[in-house]
This record gives C-alpha cells, sequence and structure tokens, in this order.
C-alpha cells in the first residue's frame, strides 16, 4: 500500500491488479487518479478532469465557432454581388448571372418554389408521420413495432439521389391522374391552377411528394421518441377513467408528445428546405415566373445552386448564388430556431 | 352506486407466471376493505383485477368470478372500458392530468361519458371538489392547471376526479404513501367520509392506516419467491389486529416479518 501510494502511476497495470485485489485499495483507486499524495487529490479536480472539461466545452465553441464562420463567409462573398445588382434581389423572378458587368437576379421565386414544395411536403409528411408514430408506440405489439420502426428508419437512409430519380421516373408519371384531377377540377384554387410548365410531370406537386417522402422518417423518429415517453400514470389515469384507445391518446398522450411532434416537424421543414439533388432532378426548370402554383416548375435555393456549381469562376456572379445560399441559411436557420423553442416549451411533469 | 363486490376463486396470471392464486372474498356496500401484505405478495395485483385495469400489461388474464352486485364485469360481454367507467380508481402517484385545468381534471370522466351540459359539468366539479375537501382550496383557480397544487392536494383532486362519475365502487392503491403526514390524515378523513356512499378498497402498507380506515382488512401472503401470492385471512379489522385467526396474521401485523 505504502509503495503504491507513494510511486505507482495510476494506469500501471500491476498497480490495477493490486487494487482490484482489495477493497481499500479500490476505493482510492477510484477517489484519486493518483498523482502522488492521495488527499491533494480529492480536494483539487484531477488533470483527466481539466483535460475532459476542456475538451468538451472546446467542442461546444467548435460548432458556434464553426457557424459563425459559415454565416460570416456568405455575408462577405454575397455582398459585392448585392451591390452590383441591377435587379431588385428580394423582389425579381430573374436569376440573370451570364454577364458579370450586368447582374440581374433576384430570389422572388426561389423563395417561393423552396417554401412552396417544402410547406406541401410537411403538409403531406406530418399527418402520416403522427399515424405512423402513433400506431408504433400505442397501438402494435412490441413484435410488429421494432422492425416497422426499423423500415421507416431505413427511408432515412436512402440516398437523396435514389429519391430524385424515383421521383421523376416513377412517381410522376404515377401522379399524373392526380395531378391532371386537380388542375382540371379543382384548377379555381389558386394552388391547383394550372402552371408555368406545359406538363405535370416534374412540378412542385412532385417535388413536395418526393419531399414529403424524404422527411417523413425523422418527423416520425422525433414524434414516436416523445410519445413512447408519456408518462405510464398519466395513461393509467385516462384508462382507470374508462378511456378508450383513442381517448388516452387524447388525454395523455398528444398533450405530452405535441410539442415534440411540433419540433420534429420543424426538424423535417429544414431538410426539405435544404434538399438540393433530389429536388434538382425531380422539379423542371421553368422559363416564366411562378404563380404560386403546385404546378409551377423552377428552382428552389438549393437546387439553382446546385445546378450552376459547375460554372462558379468569377467572383461576381458566384456571390449572386452566394447571397442566394445566405437567404437559405437564414431561413433553416429560422425554421431551426422555431423547432427549438417549441420544444423548449416541453415541460409537462 | 355503492354495490357489492364478490370475488370467486380468482387466479391471476402474468403470462406463465401465476400471481395470485384462488382469492375469494366479499366487500359490502358502504364500507371500507383494506389490502394488507408484505410487497410482491399480490394485493395491488388483486386490485387492480377490480377494474381490470391489470389487463393492460399484455399477456395478463384471470380466472375466476369478479362479481359487482353479482354481475361478472369478466362476462364475456362486458367490456373493460365500461367496467372502469363504474369503478374508480386512486393510484400511488397523483396523477392529474397536467395540461388540463382543475375544473378539466374533475369532469374528465363525465365528459368521457359524453356529458358536455357546462352547468351539469360546473355543479359536478364543485360538488366531487367539496366531496374531496379541495373546494374551499382551490374554487378561485378552477381554470389553473392541476399540477400546480401540492401533492396532498392533487392526490384529493384525483379523489375528486375519480367521484365524481359517482362509481360503484372506490378503488385505492396506497394513495398516501407519496404524501407527507399532514396530507395523509386529510386522506384518511375523506375516506371516512366517503364510506357512507362509496363502497372503498383501499391497499396500503401502513398497517396503522388500515386499523384507522377500514371496516374489514384482507391480509395477503406469499408462501415463498416464485409461488403465487394467497388471501392468508379476511375479517373485521378489530379482529384482524387483536385477535387474528392466522399465525401468520399475527407476525405480520406484530412486526415480526415482512
Amino acid at each position: 500500500m505504502t509503495e503504491r501510494t507513494t510511486a505507482a502511476r495510476p494506469r500501471d497495470p500491476q498497480d490495477e491488479g493490486s487494487a482490484a485485489g482489495s477493497a481499500t485499495l479500490d476505493t482510492v483507486t477510484d477517489t484519486d487518479p493518483g498523482r502522488g499524495g492521495t488527499d491533494r487529490g480529492k480536494a483539487t479536480p484531477g488533470r483527466g478532469e481539466r483535460i475532459f472539461r476542456g475538451l468538451t466545452s472546446g467542442s461546444g465553441l467548435l460548432v458556434v465557432a464553426a457557424i459563425a464562420a459559415i454565416g460570416l463567409f456568405l455575408l462577405v462573398q454575397a455582398v459585392p454581388s448585392l451591390l452590383a445588382d441591377n435587379a431588385n434581389f428580394l423582389t425579381s423572378p430573374v436569376f440573370d448571372t451570364r454577364d458579370p458587368a450586368n447582374l440581374n437576379f433576384g430570389i422572388r421565386d426561389l423563395l417561393v418554389v423552396t417554401l412552396l414544395s417544402s410547406l406541401f411536403a410537411l403538409v403531406l409528411a406530418m399527418p402520416i408521420a403522427l399515424g405512423i408514430a402513433l400506431f408504433l408506440t400505442q397501438y402494435a405489439p412490441k413484435r410488429v413495432a421494432r422492425p416497422f420502426a426499423y423500415v421507416i428508419d431505413l427511408l432515412a437512409a436512402v440516398p437523396s439521389i435514389i429519391y430524385g430519380l424515383w421521383g421523376i421516373a416513377v412517381l410522376a408519371p404515377a401522379l399524373l391522374p392526380i395531378a391532371t384531377f386537380l388542375r382540371d377540377d379543382l384548377g379555381w384554387f389558386f394552388l391547383f391552377a394550372p402552371g408555368n410548365l406545359p406538363v405535370l410531370t416534374g412540378t412542385i406537386f412532385t417535388g413536395g411528394v418526393v419531399l414529403a417522402v424524404m422527411i417523413l422518417p425523422i418527423i416520425t423518429a422525433v414524434t414516436r421518441e416523445v410519445f413512447s415517453q408519456a408518462p405510464r400514470f398519466h395513461i393509467e389515469a385516462a384508462q382507470a377513467l374508462g378511456a378508450t384507445r383513442w381517448e388516452v391518446i387524447r388525454m395523455a398522450v398528444l398533450p405530452y408528445g405535441r410539442s415534440g411532434y411540433i419540433a420534429g416537424s420543424m426538424l423535417g421543414l429544414g431538410r426539405a428546405l435544404g434538399e438540393t439533388i433530389a429536388v434538382l432532378i425531380v422539379i423542371r426548370a421553368a422559363t416564366t415566373p411562378s404563380g404560386f402554383s403546385l404546378f409551377d416548375g423552377g428552382y428552389t435555393f438549393a437546387s439553382l445552386i446546385a445546378s450552376a456549381a459547375s460554372e462558379f469562376s468569377q467572383p461576381l456572379p458566384t456571390g449572386a448564388y452566394i447571397a442566394a445560399g445566405l437567404v437559405l441559411f437564414v431561413l433553416t436557420f429560422v425554421v431551426n430556431a422555431i423547432a427549438r423553442v417549441v420544444a423548449g416549451g416541453k415541460v409537462n411533469g | 352506486m355503492a354495490k357489492r363486490l364478490d370475488l370467486k376463486a380468482v387466479d391471476i396470471f402474468y403470462g406463465d407466471f401465476h400471481a395470485v392464486s384462488d382469492v375469494n372474498l366479499s366487500v359490502s356496500p358502504r364500507s371500507v376493505t383494506s389490502f394488507i401484505g408484505p410487497s410482491g405478495c399480490g394485493k395491488s395485483t388483486v386490485l387492480r383485477t377490480l377494474n381490470r385495469m391489470h389487463e393492460e400489461i399484455p399477456g395478463a388474464r384471470v380466472d375466476g368470478e369478479v362479481l359487482l352486485d353479482g354481475e361478472d364485469i369478466y362476462a364475456r360481454s362486458a367490456d373493460a372500458v365500461a367496467v372502469r367507467r363504474t369503478i374508480g380508481m386512486v393510484f400511488q402517484r397523483p396523477n392529474p392530468f397536467p395540461t388540463m385545468s382543475i375544473r378539466d381534471n374533475v369532469v374528465a370522466g363525465l365528459k368521457l361519458q359524453g356529458v358536455r351540459d357546462k352547468k351539469k359539468l360546473d355543479e359536478v366539479a364543485e360538488a366531487s371538489l367539496r366531496g374531496a375537501n379541495l373546494w374551499k382550496e382551490v374554487k378561485d383557480r378552477l381554470d389553473k392547471p392541476g399540477g400546480g397544487l401540492s401533492g396532498g392536494q392533487q392526490q384529493r383532486l384525483c379523489i375528486a376526479r375519480a367521484i365524481a362519475v359517482q362509481p360503484d365502487v372506490l378503488l385505492m392503491d396506497e394513495p398516501c404513501s407519496a404524501l407527507d403526514p399532514i396530507s395523509t390524515l386529510a386522506i384518511e378523513d375523506l375516506i371516512g367520509d366517503l364510506k357512507k356512499e362509496y363502497t372503498i378498497v383501499i391497499v396500503t402498507h401502513n398497517m396503522q392506516q388500515a386499523a384507522r380506515v377500514s371496516d374489514q382488512t384482507a391480509f395477503f401472503n406469499l408462501e415463498a419467491t416464485g409461488k403465487p401470492g394467497k388471501l392468508v385471512e379476511i375479517d373485521d379489522t378489530e379482529k384482524i389486529f387483536s385477535n387474528p385467526h392466522e399465525q401468520a396474521t399475527e407476525d405480520y401485523i406484530s412486526g415480526r416479518f415482512g
């Protein structure tokens, strides 16, 4: 024992061995990581403690620094192009950067197409995700719920390019009858009005359905998680009052999980806003401005930037795309902030 | 209202595990029956079979008959949800619905039964809160969430919620175990009042409590770990605590084991 406390290094395997042999030695090893004196080690945090704290807070700061750096990069690169812009950046539907001396670019249509496709995806995905989450946590027996949950999670693992190919090759033709019906019979409603594309495949409508499938897993996963944590004793309270399965859900599960559901949906929305390649493949380019119809075509922020990425050679035109990227950055930031605020209110003791 | 309860040859299983074997007992209307016994002896399990709550656990089942005024609540035609609407339950941990107001908590059961008349709901809320000795403390904040009350008040709120539907039987699963002595006393007084109108069955770990509140006491025990729990004896509370029939009961109440 004396030999150990004065001489031994903490990670010495021989020392570990001898410590394991005796209860007294064990406790000494636990409280004092072994920088020599036994009492001193207890009073001040050990070196391992300090290193670990440094590493963890460093990782935390790194993320903040990275986000700040990205924002700064976008801003610095975008400002010269914004100053050289001859069109109104916020209201112009044109995005023309072919002549660096005469830049004409605006984000109106990008914003419309991005928001329309993402919100449409959200409207489709939210009820389905809610249904799946309720089924998995409240109705399905465990034996079914687990593999089923894996399948849903697997949807998130499918690469976006595959969704793009599937969307344009399989889904677009399959949706044609529905799209035709909506346009012909409900065309008086602005969302279903005839769009700026000559065809009904590869529209925002198609893209929105593809996006809905893509964001389904994330919304489902978050929602399922909060629903499965609905407190047992609240569920029992409802059951004991003679609540049916659905009434139990309404009284004890939904109030508890609502904020998590909304937060999950916002995460899904964030993903839809930023989705690039699938949207680029599915939604066709349009030549006339968008009229707020789901049957319009066009570019989202992400798909426009991706489509132009091969031509980023001159700083001013490149800056125009970076300015568009900056708007997308802020947009997703706002969506995530909303999700955070909503999830922060999740105090349902 | 205040119905009689008879258990005949009740055996309770969780999957393959035989939890409680061969329980026979009767509970008269407008009386308090307490279940006592060591942990794991199945007294809570028996209580939860009385309103078919235990079957929410996958694999749980019951053999034998549980008769409510002569009608078997496990009959093929009986519906678990309907049974629970007429048999109220109060749990170990106070569990008001946190997002509902105090008033909505009290009338939650009535709303489930389809009562929508606001005036009627308000009347029942007041009557039930008075019945649970809580009215004076909450009458000015009926629209505030029930989660803001103290533990003892929350438990009385849960009792108000249970009696709001005028149940045939009121079950209480260790209702005071999470409460301080003053709140416990309030609940015990309340039980004394409630038995004028309701049939009450209470599970308790506190033998003084059983002696104080109940008319008859049932002692459950376990022969050995892994063996099913058993009803050792049931008799007038006075008899059980002064001169029990079985040696095991005497050992338990005099603190020699359990």
